[in-house]
């Protein structure tokens, strides 16, 4: 039976394995390559997507679990990339390779959205589970803060 | 380093110490060379190409000087018509040939040329270069390099522009070039009289003749526009952040296939048999294809095993995974790190090759009051970069083009055309971002992959390695005891050095395995030491390597500096000195060390010429002192906090490192803050650098704390993040606070990708022992020291 999904606002529909992971659905299905492929065990991040609205690890999330829901991949969290996290992040030189970056972004947009007065230590217990090979969490910390002071503000 | 390694190996085995013509620039102190005889710059197009040369009275706002870029394969082209466009409209393209893996290089390389040709950085679009040294010039990206060799190139390539742009606003408007002058992106009447974009003169500009080098005007320091301000974000950063920049895997290609492979666990293991039974029953799954196996010495090989070919990436990694395969035995499968670290241990007690001898060490040990010695270890490590290896490659009709994240594209081409029997012309190799490369993507194992996997099914493939692939089929930084022998005279003053270090070398990929450190290994502060006491030696166990030693980000100075600066502090402390005082007295006088008196003809000197990029003891002291000041070495701290500090030069650039450590009651180590002091020459970039230097404070916390690859029965036992693991935001060091000791043009800008690395753990170390008293020798140590 072919699965529905709404991804990004567009309705899909798929007849193959529906144990694909979300990750390599919107990837190799889609070709939407925003969302990157980083370790495959929900433990580092990189394929970070919102399922209504939550951060969620799209490598270890079949599309048969997520029938029916909405998803949000980095594509789609802002019509013209200008969330205020995104806008954060280009404000502080956050990326070096930037592969890990999406993940990071649709981390932080959905740490926000819950909690837009996070403190520092919420932020580094949220974003724990994303890992910056290139060790970028000076930045990363410093522009998720700022984007909250500036959604608050 | 990919390819200058291999020139090193071939002097070095050539028994050509001084390497006369395939390392003319490592050694370059041997002969005195004149500046102009290193200026000659090769041309792509002959016609087209500019020799840089020192002309007496030429209105030079610095002086040009000879780099490691021409000792390097394919050298340096310098032609504006390869690497610059512009179009009517006045969008320059700028070719960018470097690999961009999270430096900046890609962005900073063609900025010089923007900022000497008066280009408008936001009408700027790059063109990523595809791998083609003839046409661009080497393009190895790893060593630290992209900005050393490439500051002056594009600075030479941007004044050749400009002028060419003013000489044809000039003819255009009838009057001498002398009265217009180019500036921000137009040409103006130095009247005031008139201007014209750079677009409407662009098609007679770049119609121009070359200008004679001796007509070229560069800018003076205080001209700059970019250089040196650090103002310029990465040209991807905008797509960065909305998920539309491009990296290895994120390519499709009409009829594209995508494979997994499953590859042997112990290196030179060969497939005996194979069933698939159960993996072609995955749905997606289409077939199977065997990949030969190598057994080192066969450079990036693949390992071989077997393919999966399927639909979707999930398929074929889930087909990999149902495979049955019998694999053969390997004479590496006796390798267990435990019993190989013990093997190092023993013969890092017993006298070695002697690589470098001042003095009378002997002599000075015999008749020493007390010797002072410890042993310092660190286990093989991996890359784990964030994006696992990938390639697509589609073969067709005897051509193939590949597209795949590499730090050395040209590299990746002639090898993958070897490996296929192809003559290279056939080859096209495009490169994406890089998702992290740290070396390991020098490395194109897995581009010959999916070369071999498209040809042999007909049809465009993307190959995916998983992170377990990536974890377990590495090219592993080396493994290394480090001893270290101080002998004392009555008065406690350190009257003989000996640094013996025993590491497998990463020569051992290219030829059978000599069995020591190279020259260019021990050029990476065993050698090259700046320790200046009076009686020194530095020596070489046997070591042979048991599986794929490779380069990894700042290469074997790691276990130097964690051996020598870990063990200045201790003896600091047996001696109830202070241990940064300790390390500037052992560095001793300021001086550029004289290679040939200090026994170091041989020096492997990161492929620089030694006059030009020599070892200054005075910059190294200088980054100490900063490093120290700005720490606030010796201010009180609260209790269970302390200061540790480490310092050392490679990639011709000094760093040194004081890091604070927090230790609470239950025996957690935080790291609140941070400072590294950074001499590279002229500073290119200063946002990049410190972004690098954060960087590489996290790398430095990560391999002290956690990064041990284990093998058992030759086969790598870790597999992901969980039990291979990297720090994360809850305990990265917080505040990293770059120096930069600031130059202008004329002190040579030096690399800053890699040096930041080295000093971290011993500082880490050293301010644990600070801070509780207890001493780590061993790598890694653990975020808890209770
Ligand atoms: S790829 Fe999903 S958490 Fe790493
Ligand atoms: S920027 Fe490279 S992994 Fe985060």
């Amino acid at each position: 039976m072919a699965i529905s999904i709404k991804v990004n606002g567009q309705e899909h529909t798929y007849d193959g394995d529906p144990s694909i992971p979300v990750l390599w659905y919107v990837r190799d299905v889609l070709d939407m390559h925003g969302t990157k492929f980083g370790c495959g065990t929900g433990q580092c991040g990189a394929c970070t997507v919102h399922v209504d609205g939550k951060a969620t690890r799209g490598c270890l999330l079949s599309l048969e679990s997520v029938a029916g829901k909405e998803i949000t991949t980095i594509e789609g969290l802002d019509p013209n990339g200008n969330h205020p996290v995104q806008k954060a992040w280009r404000a502080h030189n956050v990326p070096q390779c930037g592969y890990c970056q999406a993940g990071q972004i649709m981390s932080a947009a959905s740490l926000l959205a819950d909690n837009p007065k996070a403190s520092g230590e919420q932020i580094e217990q949220q974003m724990a589970g994303n890992i910056c090979r290139c060790g970028c969490y000076q930045r990363i910390q410093a522009a998720v803060e700022s984007a909250a002071s500036e959604m608050e503000g | 380093m990919y390819r200058h390694i291999e020139q090193a190996i071939e002097a070095e085995l050539n028994g050509e110490p001084a390497a006369a013509d395939s390392l003319p620039l490592a050694t370059g102190f041997i002969e005195k060379v004149s500046r102009r005889k290193f200026l000659k710059i090769s041309g792509g197009s002959a016609a087209m190409a500019l020799a840089m040369q020192i002309v007496p009275g030429s209105a030079l706002a610095y002086d040009p000087y000879p780099t490691g870029a021409e000792g390097m394969p394919h050298k340096t082209v310098i032609d504006p018509q390869v690497f610059v466009a512009i179009d009517a409209d006045g969008t320059v393209t700028l070719t960018t040939h470097r690999s961009e893996m999270g430096t900046g290089a890609r962005t900073s390389v063609p900025l010089a040329l923007a900022d000497e040709m008066e280009a408008d950085w936001s009408r700027v679009k790059l063109r990523q270069a595809e791998g083609d040294e003839p046409k661009y010039g080497n393009q190895d990206t790893d060593g630290s390099r992209s900005l050393r060799h490439y500051l002056q190139p594009m600075r030479q390539m941007g004044a050749s522009v400009r002028l060419m742009l003013e000489q044809a606003a000039a003819q255009k408007w009838g009057v001498d070039v002398s009265l217009v002058k180019a500036e921000n992106h137009e040409v103006h009447m130095k009247d005031g009289s008139k201007s014209i974009g750079f677009g409407e003169v662009a098609a007679d500009a770049m119609a121009m003749e070359l200008p004679a080098f001796e007509d070229l005007t560069f800018k003076t320091d205080d001209e700059f526009r970019y250089l040196g301000k650090g103002e310029v974000p990465m040209y991807d950063l905008h797509d960065i952040t909305t998920g539309k920049a491009r990296y290895g895997a994120d390519i499709t290609l009409d009829g594209m296939k995508f494979a997994a492979v499953a590859r042997p666990g112990v290196v030179g293991a060969k497939v005996i048999s194979v069933d698939d039974t159960e993996a072609m029953k995955i749905p997606g799954v289409e077939r199977i294809v065997k990949i030969a196996g190598s057994m080192p010495p066969a450079k990036f090989a693949p390992l071989g095993g077997v393919a999966v070919v399927a639909n979707n990436t999930w398929a074929a990694i889930k087909g990999r995974d149902a495979l049955k395969i019998e694999w053969s035995d390997s004479p590496h499968s006796t390798f267990n790190t435990a019993a190989y670290a013990d093997e190092m241990r023993a013969t890092a007690k017993k006298p070695g090759k002697v690589l470098r001898k001042v003095g009378d060490p002997d002599a000075a040990f015999a008749n020493a009051k007390r010797v002072f010695s410890q042993e310092y270890y660190q286990p093989h490590m991996q890359h784990a970069q964030m994006e696992p290896l990938v390639a697509v490659a589609d073969y067709k009709e005897g051509k193939l083009d590949i597209w795949a994240p590499v730090q050395s594209p040209y590299g990746a081409r002639t090898d993958t055309a070897a490996a296929l029997g192809m003559d290279p012309k056939d080859v096209r190799v495009e490169v994406s971002l890089l998702g992290g490369g740290f070396g390991r993507k020098s490395k194109c194992d897995y581009v010959i992959e999916a070369a071999l996997v498209s040809k042999e099914i007909g049809a465009p493939v993307k190959l995916q390695w998983t992170r377990e692939d990536d974890v377990r089929g590495g090219f592993y930084h080396t493994t290394s005891v480090e001893r270290l022998e101080a002998a004392l005279d009555s008065n406690d003053k350190v009257v003989g050095w000996r640094h013996r270090s025993v590491s497998p070398t990463l020569f051992s990929l290219f030829v059978e395995d000599p069995g020591h450190t190279s020259a260019l290994e021990g050029g990476m502060g065993l050698v090259d030491t700046p320790i200046g006491v009076e009686n020194l030696v530095a020596e070489s166990g046997e070591a042979k390597a048991h599986t794929r030693v490779g380069w990894f980000r700042s290469v074997s100075n790691i276990p130097r500096a964690w051996g020598v600066q870990s063990f200045i502090a201790e003896l600091a402390h047996d001696l109830g000195r202070d241990p940064k005082d300790m390390l500037i007295e052992l560095i001793g006088p300021d001086r550029k060390i004289d290679p040939v008196a200090a026994d170091m003809k041989d020096l492997w000197n990161y492929g620089e010429p030694y006059e030009e990029f020599p070892n200054d003891t005075a910059r190294l002291r200088g980054v100490i002192e900063l490093a120290a000041k700005k720490a606030g070495w010796g201010k009180d701290l609260p209790k269970g906090e302390a200061l540790g500090i480490a310092a050392h030069r490679s990639f011709v650039t000094y760093v040194a490192t004081v890091v604070r450590v927090k230790v609470d009651d239950n025996g957690n180590v935080s790291i609140p803050e941070t400072h590294m002091a950074v001499d590279c020459g002229f500073c290119g970039n200063p946002e990049r650098v410190a972004s690098q230097m954060e960087g590489a404070a996290v790398m430095g916390m990560t391999l002290a704390m956690h990064s041990s690859i284990n093998h058992e029965n030759g086969a790598v036992t870790n597999s992901n993040f969980h039990d291979y693991p990297v720090v994360r935001i809850n305990s990265y060091p917080k505040q990293v606070h770059t120096h930069i000791v600031e130059h202008p043009f004329s002190v040579h800008a030096t690399g800053i990708g890699e040096p930041g690395v080295p000093p971290f753990a011993p500082a880490l170390a050293n301010a644990i022992f600070a801070a509780t008293g207890k001493r780590y020798r061993d790598l890694p140590f653990g975020e808890n020291v209770g």
